[in-house]
């Protein structure tokens, strides 16, 4: 793996982190298995791409992105609790629905962002760092503020409801929070950061596309999972850490695997869906895998 | 009179209009006075459970109504009616938020019924409160403010499930068969602990039980639930004269010809 692929798969870690981030607060914190996420990581590209075309600033359009993620979010909660939909058909019912949502904010399958400023440009100018590295840093930081805010928000009040509406829905309604009102703004809050991931990402590849959500539910899931795995979740800001982490590794694996090279045999970005799904299995597997290993060890 | 809580003319029917309809509660009325300590017994399917559950707010009633303190709460949903109950549930994972701390369910308690903000959830000026509170459990729970309560027994999870119910003090204490999971120690701990709370705060509470001895010892006033009616009601000193055999002489009397299930016998 050469320097420039390692900067690379940073980039892309930390400009999904908070793809990840979210994904994290839905499965994880709200026990929500949220599909949304590949309808509103292109929307939330869309929505920032239209409107630095229309002349917005890069800042204010990531804001708009995050802003209609938390939309789409909210319409998978109220689905869910007002509706009473199957949480896992209510997010998907969001999902298939915002794909034709996206073609109608862009008007056409994709909006390329050549020649407009993005927030990547002004970092680089502003900082004087190569391109290369500018943009990992800059991604790094969002990250982090980010992981900072949400730990900090799960400490709150509002945060241990959160919390709590995840873990003992029965115990929290009994404290007298409203466990509807809670879904509803943690998975909007949830799709908020998915959306603002999609935005950065469009702003780095320098165009929004319809199709660029599918399957970022099950690299989101990766990530949070190989993250767990290999850095462990024993408190919130340890588990938000390592689901942060797992985004760079994964990508990192899958910058990896995409160098690999078996005779005639390599692997192509199109086999990208593929390893994932593998990962995931892999990484689902391995803490049971190595338990029975181990337990077997032992007792012979 | 603030704290009376008046039930009137209840209906709750389960599977209406199939076959299986089950008439849960079958036209309840009973006063619950301020400082009533009631203790609700009743064979299997009498409608102790949905009655606590009814008051609670776990579903609407068919008919009939509610009023706790002079508000009329029949249509309040479960979590505004929090504000004024503290439960405890048979189950005692579910009184207790298994993924956080022991302080962090305390300060979920601490808000019942109040508004949550922004601001930090376990506060430092709290954990003193939370402490001493833990302390009177006699379980060394205090010294263990960051233990996650996924990591207790059952009996601490229900004595912390006690605590966490009258922290803010209710207007009606709700116990559905609270130490039935537990085993006789505990249960016996539980117990006390929830005699003492009661007595101390003179909290006004039901409990729901099958044990005849509890139903008798415990509380002011017994009621015995069948087939979703409140069948006997005596409180003072009808009460206290009263013993196990005249309870299971009286179950004999209302199931007719029905034999007497095992669990009756067994008290």
């Amino acid at each position: 793996m050469t320097m420039y692929a390692f900067y690379g798969a940073l980039e892309q870690g930390f400009a999904y982190g908070l793809m990840v981030l979210g994904v994290y607060l839905t499965f994880r914190i709200l026990d929500f298995p949220d599909l949304t996420v590949d309808g509103s990581l292109p929307l939330g590209a869309s929505v920032s791409a239209v409107a630095i075309t229309a002349g917005y600033s890069p800042v204010v359009a990531i804001l708009m992105a995050s802003g209609a993620g938390f939309l789409a979010g909210m319409v998978t909660g109220i689905l869910n609790t007002k509706l009473r939909i199957l949480h896992l058909l209510a997010s998907i019912l969001t999902m298939i629905a915002l794909y034709s949502v996206n073609l109608r904010i862009m008007g056409k399958p994709n909006v390329t962002l050549l020649g407009q400023d993005t927030i990547v440009d002004w970092f680089t100018q502003f900082s004087g760092l190569p391109q290369y590295l500018s943009t990992p840093v800059l991604f790094c930081a969002i990250c982090a503020v980010a992981a900072v805010v949400l730990v900090w928000f799960l400490h709150t009040e509002i945060g241990l409801a959160l919390l709590a509406t995840g873990d003992n829905p029965q115990m929290i309604t009994s404290q007298g929070v409203n466990t509807h009102t809670v879904i509803i703004f943690g998975v909007g809050l949830s799709n908020a950061m998915v959306a603002c991931s999609g935005a950065l990402v469009a702003q780095n590849q320098g165009a929004a596309d319809v199709n660029m959500g599918v399957g970022s539910i099950v690299a989101g899931l990766a990530s949070v999972i190989i993250g767990e795995t290999v850095f462990g979740d024993k408190t919130i800001f340890r588990a938000i850490l390592a689901a942060l982490l797992g985004s760079v590794l994964y990508r990192v694996a899958i910058a990896l695997a995409l160098g690999l090279k078996l005779g005639a045999f390599s692997i192509t970005p199109s086999d990208l869906n593929l390893i994932t799904a593998l990962l995931v299995v892999i990484a689902l597997t391995a803490p049971t895998m190595k338990q029975k290993f181990f337990s077997k060890g032992s007792a012979a | 009179m603030s704290g009376q809580i008046v039930i009137q003319k209840a209906f709750k029917a389960f599977n209406r209009g199939s076959v299986n309809e089950v008439k849960a509660i079958n036209g309840i009325d009973l006063t619950i006075n301020d400082g009533d300590f009631i203790t609700i017994i009743g064979s299997n399917g009498a409608g102790k459970s949905t009655f606590l559950n009814a008051l609670a707010g776990s579903f609407f009633l068919d008919s009939g109504s509610i009023i706790m303190g002079g508000e009329d709460v029949t249509t309040w949903p479960e979590h505004k009616r929090a504000a004024k109950i503290g439960r405890v549930f048979q189950d005692p994972l579910l009184g207790t938020c298994a993924g956080a701390t022991i302080e962090q369910n305390m300060a979920l308690a601490k808000k019942r019924g109040k508004s949550r903000g922004l601001g930090l959830g376990v506060k430092g000026r709290d954990r003193a409160y939370f402490r001493e509170n833990l302390a009177q459990l006699g379980l060394g729970l205090e010294d263990r403010l960051r233990t996650a309560t996924g990591l207790l027994s059952g009996g601490q999870r229900q004595a912390l499930t006690m605590l966490m119910a009258t922290m803010v003090r209710p207007e009606l204490l709700l116990l559905d068969e609270h130490t039935a999971a537990l085993d006789p120690k505990t249960a016996q701990m539980i117990l006390e602990l929830t005699q003492e709370m009661v007595e101390q705060q003179n909290l006004t509470a039901l409990m729901v039980t099958h044990n005849m001895n509890q139903a008798i010892n415990l509380g002011n006033r017994l009621v015995m639930f069948h087939r979703g009616r409140v069948v006997l009601d005596i409180a003072g000193e009808e009460k206290q004269d009263l013993k196990v055999e005249d309870l299971l002489q009286r179950f004999a009397e209302l199931r007719g010809d029905e034999e007497l299930s095992d669990r009756m016998l067994l008290c």
